[in-house]
């Protein structure tokens, strides 16, 4: 069933319940194409596979429940205005799919675009940030400077005293930034790939990958029995190392626990998605009215989705500090999630050593602002058998080529 | 706050501690002798594995010096420490 103005009027009246929004059927045991994981990234590459490319017979593949892993722990910022035109490009090519996503899922994901507003902190911050402007223009990607004054009058509760340890001395505003409802976009990817065929299985872990005699992949080994297929995907964030290992390939990956929290709701205080990469805050309001913490990863690699509360807490004397008004709000959950990060920053979109293995893994800190642009390419990709022209410079030959995409401007939290 | 313990000043809480990657990774004895595969290899492969992880640790804030250490990447639990030059315990 499509969503409408009539239908949601419908239910409403009538308190008639709403169908399952996808399906879930029971593993078959060939697929033209595997997907591993099932978060937003994973459900884009199907929906993209089935929409774009023709490909119909496609299992997703999750090992917990859909958008249980980064996809519902991050903190759904939105924004392109990354340095170097390589990720540029990706991102803006996400922010544009952004744009138009709820209707063309016919769900709403609640793409906000409220301006996402960096603070400089420093002559040197000044400097990075307005060349940031600069290659941003030049890319045709809208970010612009702000003087101090501006940047209060664009977030009035923001604290622009001189007297602050880390003064704000301008900041640098992505307007078509902002943020999103990320367990919508799970739900949204997973229905519309469902209705196009997909069949997504939840509560099936990968626990092998069986290769024939050429090398090639053939099957996958899963909780849930064998289910064979010559093209695999594999789009499990913090797990990739573990996957990738079960078909032989090492990755240039290390997996920390990202932690973010929430305070309690309150009544709209705060217009915008603030960002502060040199004393490390990371702040937006939800539409259930909590503010929404971004904090840091732990020093050292994990799997445990938890973190030291010393990391919550230098964030949240950050935000203290930023935000006077906010220093009496309670906290009321704190969680990690386990991001994979690689030595550059940037992802890795692409081909592997193994013919018929795909991976797009490598997000690090900040994924979810890509979701769309990183299933379509990676989509492209596994349909074609070759990088996407965007994707193409993301590959994992890079880190033997020595083309690195050294990316400062991703999500300072991992730096 | 994990507590390590330093093989010299003992037990302390994590934040005297300054993390260093996975252990036991020699660099190649001639650099230009290797193909660029297994440079790429030294560089920048990680095991990363979910489990017994041999890492390295420098006690930064404390005796300043860098040992080994093995821990459990999803209890965090540090199993043992060692001095550097020695083999992990199995």
């Amino acid at each position: 069933m499509r969503f409408s103005i009539y239908s949601l009027l419908r239910h409403a009246v009538t308190g008639a319940g709403w169908p399952e929004q996808w399906r879930s059927p029971e593993p078959k045991v060939a697929y033209d194409v595997v997907i591993v994981g099932g978060g937003g990234h994973g459900l884009a590459t199907a929906y993209y596979l089935a929409r774009e490319h023709g490909v119909r017979n496609i299992a997703v593949l999750e090992r917990g429940w859909l958008g249980g892993g980064n996809t519902g722990r991050n903190t759904t910022i939105i924004r392109s205005n990354y340095l170097w035109d390589a990720s540029a490009a990706l991102y803006e090519h996400a922010l544009k799919l952004w744009e138009g996503l709820a209707q063309e899922l016919n769900y709403n994901v609640m793409y906000s675009p409220r301006g996402v507003m960096m603070l400089a902190h420093s002559v040197h911050d000044v400097q990075v940030f307005k060349r940031h402007v600069h290659a941003n223009r030049l890319q045709g990607i809208d970010n612009e400077w702000l003087t101090t004054e501006q940047a209060q009058a664009f977030c009035p509760p923001l604290n622009v005293s001189e007297s602050l340890r880390y003064p704000v001395l301008g900041a640098a505003l992505q307007r078509r930034g902002g943020v999103a409802r990320h367990d919508a976009v799970a739900w949204g990817y997973a229905r519309a790939a469902s209705a196009l065929g997909v069949d997504i299985i939840q509560n099936c872990e990968v626990t092998g990958i069986v290769r024939g005699s050429s090398g090639a992949v053939n099957a996958v080994e899963t909780t849930r029995g064998r289910i064979a297929a010559t093209k695999v995907g594999v789009v499990a964030a913090g797990h990739t190392s573990v996957v990738m290992a079960m078909a032989g390939v090492r990755m240039p990956l290390e997996s920390y626990p990202l932690q973010a929290l929430v305070s309690e709701p309150v009544k709209p205080v705060l217009p915008c998605v603030v960002m502060s990469n040199s004393i490390h805050a990371y702040i937006s309001q939800s539409d259930k009215g909590e503010l929404v913490i971004g904090a840091g990863t732990d020093a050292y690699t994990s799997y445990s989705q938890a973190g030291g509360l010393h990391v919550a807490e230098h964030t949240l004397e950050a935000i203290c500090e930023l935000f006077p008004t906010f220093r009496r709000l309670r906290m009321l959950r704190n969680w990690g999630g386990i991001v994979d990060v690689t030595p550059d920053r940037s992802p890795i979109i692409g081909l592997t050593p193994v013919p018929g293995l795909f991976v797009n893994c490598g997000w690090g800190t900040g994924g979810f602002k890509a979701t769309p642009g990183s299933g379509h390419v990676f989509a492209a990709t596994m349909a074609r058998g070759e990088p996407h022209p965007i994707a193409a410079p993301f590959s994992l030959e890079r880190f033997r080529t020595g083309a690195l995409i050294d990316e400062a401007a991703a999500a300072a939290v991992a730096h | 706050m994990l507590l390590i313990e330093c093989p010299w000043c003992g037990v302390r809480p994590e934040n005297e501690f300054h993390y260093g990657g996975e252990a036991h990774i020699a660099r190649p004895a001639d650099p230009a002798a290797v193909d660029d595969a297994a440079w790429t290899d030294f560089l920048y492969m990680r095991t990363n594995p979910k489990g017994r992880h041999a890492e390295r640790w420098r006690h930064i804030h404390g005796c300043g010096r860098f040992f080994n250490g093995v821990r459990d990447t999803v209890s965090d639990r540090v199993l043992s420490t060692y001095q550097p030059g020695e083999l992990p315990p199995s």
